[in-house]
């Protein structure tokens, strides 16, 4: 993508580059989400589906208590009280069929557009082209999970039960479960055949907190009227040694503010630009020269310029 | 430190854009939070109003960040906030209320007419289907017991006497479970539904082996019935909710059909941009498929027992299909406004 500088890979840092994405917001801002992994989609199948038996074996053992309690109350007569039990058939019959079909349906039209297994991953279901996620799509990407997921286990189970699985049908259903279960990972955005019919797909939630100012003592010299960034001065020599990556490398330093790293680094930066390195004010130091770098990189993004990282030419 | 020193104190530009930003930023975080939670009622209604423009505001620091700042921890908070509201401005906000009624009030017939050519092509394979299940058991009717599954064929099989069949039409039935029987009846048969849609995936030919061979079943069945003098009798007893159900097993199939021939054929577009365009015609069509057998797992359960000869029966059958082709090909037109 070349329209802006946001797509430039090194301008993020990313645990997993393979799964990064970009969607275009209906206001042509470009945003990046992260496809979820198999591991994850997996994971969420199994809690639901485990929640979905759940659900089933509860209307059941409920179902069980109901005719118990009718059971007591009749006595004897339990055989002619069909209206009763005919009732809590229908019930029963239709609740499988709403947990087998509805519960997908009814969590992932809500405002967080995943079930509870999804939620529990950390995943959600989106629109692939950015725009409005439809009831429809939901609607599509869910009625085909039947052929995916519950048909297979039918026929294998079925098959298995009354023994009628030859060796080509056992072959022939086992290419099938694995032809459609394992669809996602033969493409790289992680579709299953519902995604693929719906134009959706499921990506990562993010949830980053704000952090502080990056570099406070800084300003707080300035505030408290002592001499700008604490008596140190950097020269444009001792700040064009580095480029955005270091820049980075050095925000994630004082934002973890761990004191062995913030040694280890003010070191290797006085070594470079050939300063004796002092002890005990590691950190006044390094925010004193993340600001000074921080300041001088973005004036010269303001013409244009971006730095890279230390191997790229200073502009 | 006021924030208001710490603006004044700020050496980066960057950062003092940042902090001057700042409030609106937590607020919207603040809110989208709420909502996330499920939390919406307990908003206060500025905050509902508020939401799309502090978004859009949000859009436009996010750019300016990218450009202007190098403080990427800045940017991944920004971008991951933008990302949450972003869900929610565009979430799916139609109610299902809302979403029901625009649905029967025409989105689903315009969806069936859209369909109009694949539920030529389902129909045709029905009843060439219907028609292979006939021909194969008249001219050997050891055909019957490979097409009908044993569970099925209990009196209804080659040979049986006139009374036994006849006993299968009518009066069978004492009016004792029906509604556990409407209940299967339509659990079994959505899910079938929904198999025909769900197979058209793979480009349609699985739903056109399903269709043939559902009804190759039904072709079977006719012609034990036939054998014996029956044929009307037995049209009758399936198509009280047979127009029903077998006009739901028809768009289902047909709506299979529609996503694997857009797969298979997609024209100019790309087969992703084809294959969703056509699923969320198709999932329209679906929704009324599961409505339709609601409709006949009732008229099955109920009404084929309780109406015990065949003109009644004829009459709620055709009844049904006419109600069904003036709904789909009347209902929901667009008027054309003109010079709209």
């Amino acid at each position: 993508m070349s329209e802006s500088s946001v797509a430039e890979p090194w301008s993020r840092r990313s645990a997993n580059p393979k799964f990064d994405r970009i969607m275009v917001t209906p206001e042509g801002v470009p945003l990046h989400v992260t496809v979820a992994a198999a591991g994850a989609r997996a994971g969420a199948l199994l809690l639901d589906i485990v929640i979905i038996l759940g659900l089933i074996i509860l209307v059941t053992l409920a179902g069980l208590g109901l005719l118990w309690a009718f059971g007591l109350a009749l006595g004897e007569n339990l055989q002619s009280a069909s209206g009763p039990l005919q009732f809590l058939a229908v019930l029963w019959i239709i609740s499988v069929f709403l947990f087998r079909n509805a519960y997908f349906l009814y969590f992932e039209l809500g405002d967080r557009a995943a079930t509870w297994g999804k939620r529990a991953m950390g995943i959600r279901v989106a629109a692939r082209d950015g725009g409005r996620l439809t009831a429809e799509a939901v609607i599509a990407r869910n009625i085909v999970r039947d052929v995916e997921l519950f048909l297979p286990l039918v026929f294998l189970t079925s098959g298995e039960a009354s023994g009628s699985m030859t060796n080509l049908t056992a072959w022939a259903g086992f290419v099938w479960v694995l032809m459609f279960l394992l669809f996602p990972l033969f493409n790289k955005d992680r579709l299953r055949g519902g995604d693929v019919i719906a134009g959706t797909w499921v990506i990562q939630n993010v949830n980053r907190n704000l952090g502080d100012i990056v570099a406070p003592s800084s300003a707080q010299a300035v505030a408290d009227g002592a001499a700008p960034v604490a008596g140190y001065k950097f020269s444009e020599a001792d700040l064009s040694v580095y480029g955005e990556y270091e820049l980075q490398t050095l925000e994630n330093v004082l934002r973890t503010g761990q004191q062995a790293a913030l040694e280890k680094v003010a070191a290797s930066i006085c070594q470079k630009i050939g300063w004796e390195p002092g002890s005990g004010d590691e950190r006044a130091f390094l925010e004193a020269y993340y600001t000074a770098l921080r300041g001088r990189l973005e004036n010269s993004m303001r013409f244009g310029k971006r730095r890279k990282d230390k191997h790229s030419e200073p502009e | 430190m006021s924030s208001e020193q710490a603006l004044s104190a700020a050496l980066l530009r960057s950062d003092r854009f940042r902090l001057e930003r700042e409030a609106d930023w937590t607020r919207l975080e603040d809110i989208v939070t709420k909502m996330e939670k499920g939390k919406t009622r307990r908003l206060l209604d500025d905050d509902v109003l508020a939401l799309p423009t502090l978004y859009r505001t949000l859009l436009s620091s996010l750019s300016i960040a990218r450009e202007n700042s190098l403080d990427a921890g800045l940017i991944d908070y920004l971008e991951g906030l933008a990302l949450r509201s972003y869900f929610l401005v565009y979430g799916t906000q139609t109610g299902f209320g809302r979403w029901l009624g625009s649905f029967f009030g025409g989105g689903w017939s315009r969806a069936v007419r859209a369909i109009q050519f694949d539920i030529w092509i389902a129909l045709f394979v029905m009843i060439a289907g219907a028609a292979i299940g006939y021909i194969l058991v008249a001219g050997d009717s050891d055909w019957f017991y490979a097409l009908v599954p044993g569970d099925f064929s209990d009196v209804r099989v080659p040979g049986a006497s006139a009374e036994a069949l006849r006993g299968t039409l009518f009066g069978g039935q004492e009016g004792d479970g029906l509604g556990v029987f409407a209940a299967f009846l339509f659990s079994n048969n959505a899910q079938v539904a929904i198999l025909a849609f769900a197979l058209g995936f793979a480009f349609a030919i699985p739903s056109i082996l399903l269709l043939i061979h559902n009804m190759a079943l039904l072709g079977a069945m006719l012609w034990v019935f036939a054998q014996r003098g029956l044929t009307v009798d037995f049209i009758g007893w399936l198509s009280i909710h047979g127009t029903t159900e077998l006009f739901a097993i028809l768009l289902a199939g047909a709506a299979g059909i529609h996503v694997g021939r857009s797969i298979a054929f997609p024209g100019a577009r790309s087969h992703l941009k084809a294959a969703s365009d056509a699923g969320k015609r198709a999932a329209l069509v679906m929704v009324g498929v599961i409505f339709m057998l609601i409709c006949a797992g009732l008229l099955e359960g109920f009404a084929r027992q309780l109406i015990d000869h065949t003109a009644g029966r004829f009459a709620v059958g055709g009844g049904m299909l006419l109600l069904w082709l003036l709904y789909f090909i009347g209902f929901g037109r667009e008027r054309r406004r003109p010079g709209a």
